[in-house]
């Protein structure tokens, strides 16, 4: 069975090796040949889960050693990997929903003439992000890591030709370089505390060293998932990566990429268990990228846009579950998966929309879809139940369980905490009452493309609506299916461990339940009176300075620009100046003193003879007081 | 296997060497010959090089195919080769680099119609490579101090041929103005390394009246002093260390470069034709590098110890300072020139944190530079060949028109920004993590420098080879086959050593080990013994 575990990475390996070196030969078989590789990843995954659940649930761990990858006086980096529940989890969700955005993807770049080498950048996405979750030790886990990066700046470009996609990859990666410091720093922290950065000696000898270093490690390992997850304050290349194509959005934000934070912090949950203030600041990003997230969310007309700042939010729920401890682990992995499901559906459905719509993102110019595209529709319909937390459906109860595990949190952080998670849950509603409304009701408002074409939407072709089909079921009954009788706890809790939260005094299940609901009523009415009741403006209003703000990300591409991005061309145009005129003058100038070097170079058409000959000259009167000096100590 | 009475090592220096002059002496007309005899020397070479690597035995003594004659006897001037691992590995890297250097630049030296009256332009080019070649091989065999130097020095003439008399067909100022740049550079490029080579003369004869003064007999063997240091019989005085440590220092901090005598660089990068930036930056270079390693360390524990603070400042502000000029650069070589300082800075970083990982790091960094540079350097000079411009301006939308030219520049360059699974990641982390260990701030400053890589090498790429198709580049031709024998085995090479960098480790393991006893240091031991934690 361990030897499998290497198939598993291996598989899209192959994919994106053969279809990014094979040539134009494999047009016109390659997107097969690269969905079917990421089904034979799954299959793989079925059959090592089949074999887990076959065992004992302290037993399920396995581990294959595949070399010694560094083996350096001190060092040793091992390429080895670790399967256990947790790794689990998530090879199931990038192997299936992974394969499911390749069937899609099918039919979504039909046309694009570079169409095997997309399929080529996803299964490098899924090798990456396999390597990502399945290595033994942070080291090969950065290599994941990093070849997530890789495989997005890929894809985010993916249509280079337009400037706003190349510098949108670009800064994506950029941005995620800075998390990556992190997480070198936090390899590093860890090797000259503990020897060693594989996760079963690190972890089981964390009770040996002082809750300073720990902090550290947890705060640099936080940084990496910001970066990563798209977490305040390194949060501001997601919205840039709608310039993607659409599938790489689903994959992004729902299989791969912006979960793989949340799984570096479960992972590394031992070190976060005993470094309490590094974990109250992971709740404090996550609660404030949650209400960061659901702002914008509510201001965005472009579609993607909008779902992206919703990713964001999500994500900020998972961390923030993340930050509780083991009240938390499991419920962020589990709302991890459940909205995986929907976001990937909700992503999909976009894209199909956005087919039907001669590409057009702008939700001002949709309305009325619902006749013309009942699969969309219903699928894209029930992903919107889920994500807002209508009752009985997946999104309910992973979101339900986090809000309570915020509240135990217990004393005025649970307060606050619960209180920011209570606030998402009914901006969410808001947000996603929105895009559907504006979408699927309502009047038409669909305007001809740049080319003169007037819209006639469609529904997608099977390869497109049958992924969407399979994500909606998963939408409606994962969260149910996990809940009843605590499955996805059990199951996760000998790696993450699991402590029962407590609510404070005052305050029962089903009064946190019911909040939730009532919040969710609260932003589906909302938005029902602004985008229901009354017909959609083609334009967008001014709107408040809030939205106007929240329009603009709430700033923070100004933030970056003025903090960073301006001083940064100063410096390095000053650099460049001081560089040619100072240093270059500095050391001329003083080679001029010693030997008259610099007036020879400024006359080089008197040939490199003469100035060798002064040279030499000076080199001896060196040597000679040298030797002298030498004879006098 | 210590003493061996094959001289292969010889063998190894002298095939080039004598290659070069073959080449050099073919007739003006058989130019096609005087290619492909360089092409094969070169690749003599190589096998040689292999030879030496396979022969070399990790666990055998510290200098091993050692050959010893006497030569100026007078002055205790010997003959002596030898090759540690570390040597080992760097012979192997330029011997594999020269191939590649040849093969691209195969037409850069064709005469043109203006100056066809010169003196066979192109035999002179390959051989003066070949003796570039043949004499940074025997700076890294040289055992002998004064053979060393010689060498050291001795090849400062062939590249001030090569940078000064070769350069780009086009040239953003015209023809004129190109040569005077080129001029210039060479005349830099000259005056930098002798004025350093002077100073460190100095530093090598005062090394010879302490030998002298103390052993008896004055001697430039490296294998004596270092012995004669462990047995105690060698006592160098604190302040006569110090300044001939200085003198060696001073030399290698020029050629490596190291900030702020790292400005001759961009201009000889710059100027010269891209398989000859390949040649200095990726080869000659190193030997500064290598030097500190063995001669700054070796010979001057102490001072070197004094000297660390001093130089990890310098290595670290050429770290962030060649970064960022990159990143302001508007001509593509200049900006991989400055990127090449910065790297340059991580080597002498890795040298001077004086722990195992900072050493191997090193090493393989001297390695992995070489070899991602000669990519990313050599894909550029095919793009600047095609257009006839350095300028990044004038490129753009590149990928759409040779994807392949675009794809193997892109490889180029993640190996360039040290992307993990690319061998350069390896050599960077362990500098890194090897600095940390020591020196926790100067660690973390350093690891901003992987940032700004992110920044210089995507820059690059997104405004050459991404959105709409510039003007004068729409209709370039993708790479050619002999380009791609040129960037494949790079490439492969980039993938195999950062997956599997172990064959190189364990011939750079004793090495690092053996100069670690003589700057007498042990690493810093973790906090937590995670053995011994478990058995509690």
């Amino acid at each position: 069975m361990e030897s499998l575990i290497g198939l598993l990475v291996a598989a899209p390996l192959l994919g994106a090796a053969v279809l990014l070196c094979g040539g134009r030969r494999l047009d016109r078989t390659g997107h097969w040949l690269g969905t079917g590789l990421a089904f034979t990843s799954f299959v793989l995954g079925l059959v090592l889960f089949a074999d887990m659940l076959g065992k004992d649930g302290e037993e399920r761990a396995l581990h294959s050693h595949l070399f010694t990858w560094i083996p350096v006086e001190g060092f040793q980096a091992d390429a080895a990997f670790q399967l256990d529940q947790l790794s689990m989890t998530f090879v199931l969700l990038i192997t299936g929903v992974g394969s499911l955005i390749h069937v899609y993807s099918v039919g979504y770049m039909e046309h694009d003439e570079r169409r095997r080498r997309f399929f080529g950048y996803l299964n490098l996405f899924l090798a990456a992000m396999l390597l990502l979750v399945l290595a033994d030790n942070f080291l090969l886990l950065y290599v994941g890591w990093e070849g997530v990066g890789l495989a997005s700046y890929l894809l985010i470009g993916f249509w280079q030709h337009k400037p706003s996609a190349a510098t949108a990859a670009k800064k994506a990666f950029i941005v995620n370089r800075v998390g990556d410091v992190g997480l070198s720093i936090a390899i590093m922290l860890m090797f000259v505390t503990f020897g060693t950065f594989a996760f079963e000696p690190v972890m089981n000898s964390v009770g040996e060293t002082g809750e300073g270093k720990l902090t550290a490690i947890g705060l640099m390992l936080l940084l990496a998932a910001c970066g990563k997850s798209a977490q305040v304050p390194l949060q501001s290349w997601l919205g840039d990566a709608m310039e993607g194509p659409t599938p790489v959005s689903a994959l992004i934000h729902a299989a791969t990429m912006v979960t793989a934070g949340v799984y570096l912090i479960v992972r590394s949950g031992a070190i976060f268990d005993a470094a309490p203030d590094a974990q109250l600041v992971v709740t404090i990003v996550g609660a404030v990228t949650l209400l960061f997230g659901a702002i914008v969310g509510c201001a965005k007309d472009d579609i993607k846009k909008a779902l992206a700042g919703s990713t964001m939010s999500q994500i900020g729920y998972m961390i923030l579950a993340a930050g509780l401890g083991p009240i938390g682990y499991a419920f962020a992995i589990m709302h991890l998966v459940t909205h995986g499901f929907f976001k990937a559906g909700l992503f999909l459905g976009a894209g199909s929309v956005m087919h039907g719509m001669n590409d057009e993102v702008d939700m001002r110019k949709y309305g009325g879809l619902r006749k013309y595209m009942p699969v969309t529709f219903v699928t894209f319909g029930l992903g919107y139940l889920a994500i807002i937390g209508f009752p009985g459906l997946s999104g309910f109860f992973s979101k339900d369980l986090i809000i309570e595990a915020a509240f135990a949190k217990g004393g005025t952080q649970g307060w606050i905490l619960g209180g920011a998670a209570l606030l998402g849950a009914a901006l969410t509603a808001y947000y996603m009452t929105r895009v559907m409304l504006m979408t699927f009701f309502g009047e038409k408002r669909w305007e001809a493309d740049a080319k003169g074409d007037m819209p006639h939407p469609h529904e997608s072709p099977k390869t497109m609506t049958i992924p969407m089909i399979v994500l909606a079921i998963g939408s409606v009954g994962a969260g149910a299916f996990f809940d009843i009788g605590e499955r996805f706890v059990h199951w996760l809790e000998p790696v993450t461990g699991f402590e029962h939260g407590h609510l404070p005094d005052g305050l029962s299940v089903p009064m946190v339940t019911g909040a939730t609901v009532a919040c969710m009523v609260l932003g589906v009415a909302a938005a029902w009176l602004q985008y229901g009741r009354r017909p959609v403006p083609a334009a967008a209003p001014r709107g408040s300075l809030l939205t106007r703000a929240a329009r603009r990300d709430l700033l923070q591409d100004d933030f970056n620009h003025v903090a960073l991005v301006k001083p940064g061309e100063y410096l390095t145009r000053g650099l460049v100046y001081l560089d040619h005129k100072l240093v270059d003058g500095i050391v001329n100038g003083t080679a001029a003193a010693f030997g008259g070097l610099s007036a020879r170079m400024r006359r080089v058409q008197n040939g490199y003879a003469r100035s060798y000959a002064v040279s030499m000259f000076g080199g001896a009167v060196v040597l000679i007081a040298a030797t002298l000096l030498m004879r006098a100590v | 296997m210590a003493d061996s009475s094959f001289p292969l090592l010889t063998l190894t220096a002298a095939v080039p060497a004598v290659g070069a002059i073959a080449t050099a002496a073919v007739p003006a007309a058989k130019r096609e010959l005087a290619k492909r005899l360089a092409l094969g020397v070169s690749l003599v070479t190589l096998v040689l090089a292999a030879v030496i690597a396979v022969r070399y035995d990790p666990n055998g003594d510290r200098f091993q195919l050692t050959e010893s004659r006497s030569w100026i006897a007078d002055f205790g001037v010997r003959y002596e080769l030898g090759v540690d691992g570390i040597a080992v590995v760097l012979v192997a890297l330029t011997a594999l680099l020269i191939p590649f250097v040849i093969l691209a630049g195969w037409h850069d030296a064709d005469p043109t119609g203006k100056q066809s009256s010169r003196w066979r332009p192109t035999q002179g080019f390959f051989a003066l490579i070949l003796a570039v070649e043949a004499m940074v091989i025997v700076s890294f065999l040289a055992t002998d101090i004064f053979l060393f130097y010689i060498f050291f020095e001795a090849m400062l003439i062939p590249m001030y041929f090569l940078i000064g008399g070769f350069g780009d067909k086009a040239h953003e100022h015209g023809e004129e103005e190109a040569a005077r740049q080129r001029s210039y550079a060479a005349v830099k490029f000259l005056l930098y390394n002798l004025a350093g080579g002077l100073i460190m003369l100095a530093a090598v004869i005062g090394l010879f009246v302490v030998t002298n003064d103390q052993l008896g007999a004055g001697t430039f063997s490296l294998q004596e002093i270092l012995q004669a240091r462990a047995d105690g019989d060698l006592e160098i005085s604190t302040n006569t260390e110090r300044l001939l440590f200085l003198g060696f220092f001073f030399a290698f901090a020029v050629k490596a470069p190291l900030w702020p005598l790292h400005t001759w660089l961009p201009n000889a990068m710059g100027e010269s034709t891209a398989p000859v930036a390949v040649l200095i930056t990726a080869v000659v270079d190193k030997v500064g590098t290598f030097a500190m390693l063995r001669f700054c360390l070796g010979l001057f524990p102490e001072a070197s110890d004094w000297a660390t603070p001093v130089v990890l400042v310098l290595a670290l502000v050429s770290i962030l300072y060649g970064a960022l000029l990159a990143i302001g650069q508007r001509d593509m070589k200049r900006l991989i020139a400055y990127a090449s300082i910065s790297h340059f800075g991580f080597i002498v970083l890795g040298i001077f944190a004086m722990t195992s990982q900072g050493h191997a790091g090193a090493t393989l960094y001297m390695v992995n530079h070489g070899i991602s540079t000669a990519a990313l350097m050599l894909v550029a000079g095919f793009l600047i060949s095609r257009r006839g411009s350095r300028l990044i301006a004038d490129y753009g939308g590149v990928q759409k028109v040779a994807p392949v030219l675009a794809g193997t520049f892109l490889i180029g360059g993640l190996a360039t920004l040290s992307l993990p699974g690319l061998a350069p990641f390896v050599s960077e982390f362990l500098v890194l993590v090897g600095t940390f260990s020591r020196y926790p701030a100067i660690g973390i400053i350093a690891t901003v420098g992987i940032v700004l890589a992110a920044i210089y090498v995507l820059v690059l790429y997104q405004r050459t080879m991404t959105g709409p198709v510039a003007e004068k580049v729409a209709k370039l031709p993708d790479l050619r086959a002999r380009e791609m024998l040129v960037v494949a085995p790079l490439i492969a090479l980039l993938i195999g050593l950062g997956v599997y960098p172990k064959p190189l480790t364990e011939i750079v393991n004793p090495a690092v080990e053996h100069t670690m006893s003589d700057v007498q240091k042990s690493d810093p031991e973790p906090d937590v013994n995670p053995v011994e934690a478990a058995h509690e």
